[in-house]
């Protein structure tokens, strides 16, 4: 795999959030916080809604990257939830190589990704390191 | 609310089996259609000895086997409704594959204040072990916990 900087090699836009989306992921991901799918529970705690697990998105920003970078060259991967994903939320994830790097003789790319929703606004921001 | 003596504070580890028919359900939620998951001949020409799982599915392994999901959420005394996923980091050492049987070792390893206490972050980091004894991942993942005013 031959990269440059600045080069954006993740581009991937997943269908809306739905309640039934997050009604799957809790039973697939055997996360079963119940903020996520039940709307009295939700809003007991403070929330006009159920929203996404951030989880769910994470889910997604590896999908766009694995479509990309084969997952035995991901070394790592890692993301900061920076705001809560609403239901009806479009995502569309990007990466964009930052840095071109060796360990220990392996060459790798650190990959700068973000997942926004539909009006710009950053929900993950992340990186991956990727071996070349 | 949680303070400094969490830090170290280790939880009951959970084995978990990477299931084929568990993985399919977790792959069709999320529309994933790379064949090197769904594929045994397309894994193993990429590499693999069966069908490897995708980058997050390590933190739901660990959930969907836990005899208590949020142990470390009751053991620290902490009320589910006021928790919101901060950060998640996972390092990869070695691959899993269908068929593996897992072990995570979860633990607190820090415990910061932010916003003059309205809000305390925790880290638990987890090492996994496969069934062959082989360092494969570490999980990393930051919790927030809004705190309630003082009244």
């Amino acid at each position: 795999m031959t990269l440059f900087v600045g080069e954006r090699i993740v581009h991937k836009t997943f269908p809306p959030i739905t309640r039934h989306r997050l009604a799957l992921y809790c039973g697939a991901s055997g996360d079963h916080n119940p903020i996520h799918v039940d709307l009295d529970f939700a809003k007991q705690a403070g929330f006009p809604d159920v929203f996404s697990h951030g989880m769910l998105v994470m889910a997604y920003l590896g999908q766009a990257l694995t479509d990309v970078v084969p997952p035995s060259r991901i070394r790592s991967f890692s993301t900061r939830f920076a705001a809560i994903t609403q239901l009806g939320a479009t995502l569309t994830c990007e990466g964009t190589v930052a840095e071109l790097l060796e360990h220990n003789g392996e060459k790798r790319a650190r990959i700068a990704l973000t997942t926004k929703d539909q009006t710009g606004e950053v929900k993950l921001a992340g990186e991956a390191v990727v071996a070349l | 609310m949680v303070d400094q003596s969490a830090v170290g504070r280790s939880f009951t580890p959970v084995t978990a089996r990477v299931e084929p028919g568990r993985l399919r359900f977790f792959l069709d939620t999320l529309g994933e259609e790379n064949p090197v998951y769904r594929d045994a001949d397309t894994a193993r020409k990429a590499g693999y000895a069966a069908t490897p799982v995708p980058p997050t599915y390590l933190f739901c392994l660990e959930m969907m086997d836990a005899t208590e999901p949020f142990e470390f959420l009751t053991a620290l005394d902490i009320d589910l409704a006021r928790v919101l996923h901060g950060e998640q980091r996972f390092d990869y050492h070695a691959p899993v594959v269908v068929g593996d049987t897992l072990t995570f070792r979860p633990k607190v390893t820090s415990v910061t204040e932010k916003k003059g206490g309205a809000m305390t972050l925790i880290v638990v980091e987890t090492g996994v072990t496969n069934q062959n004894g082989v360092h494969v991942a570490d999980v990393s993942r930051t919790v927030v916990v809004r705190n309630a005013r003082p009244s």
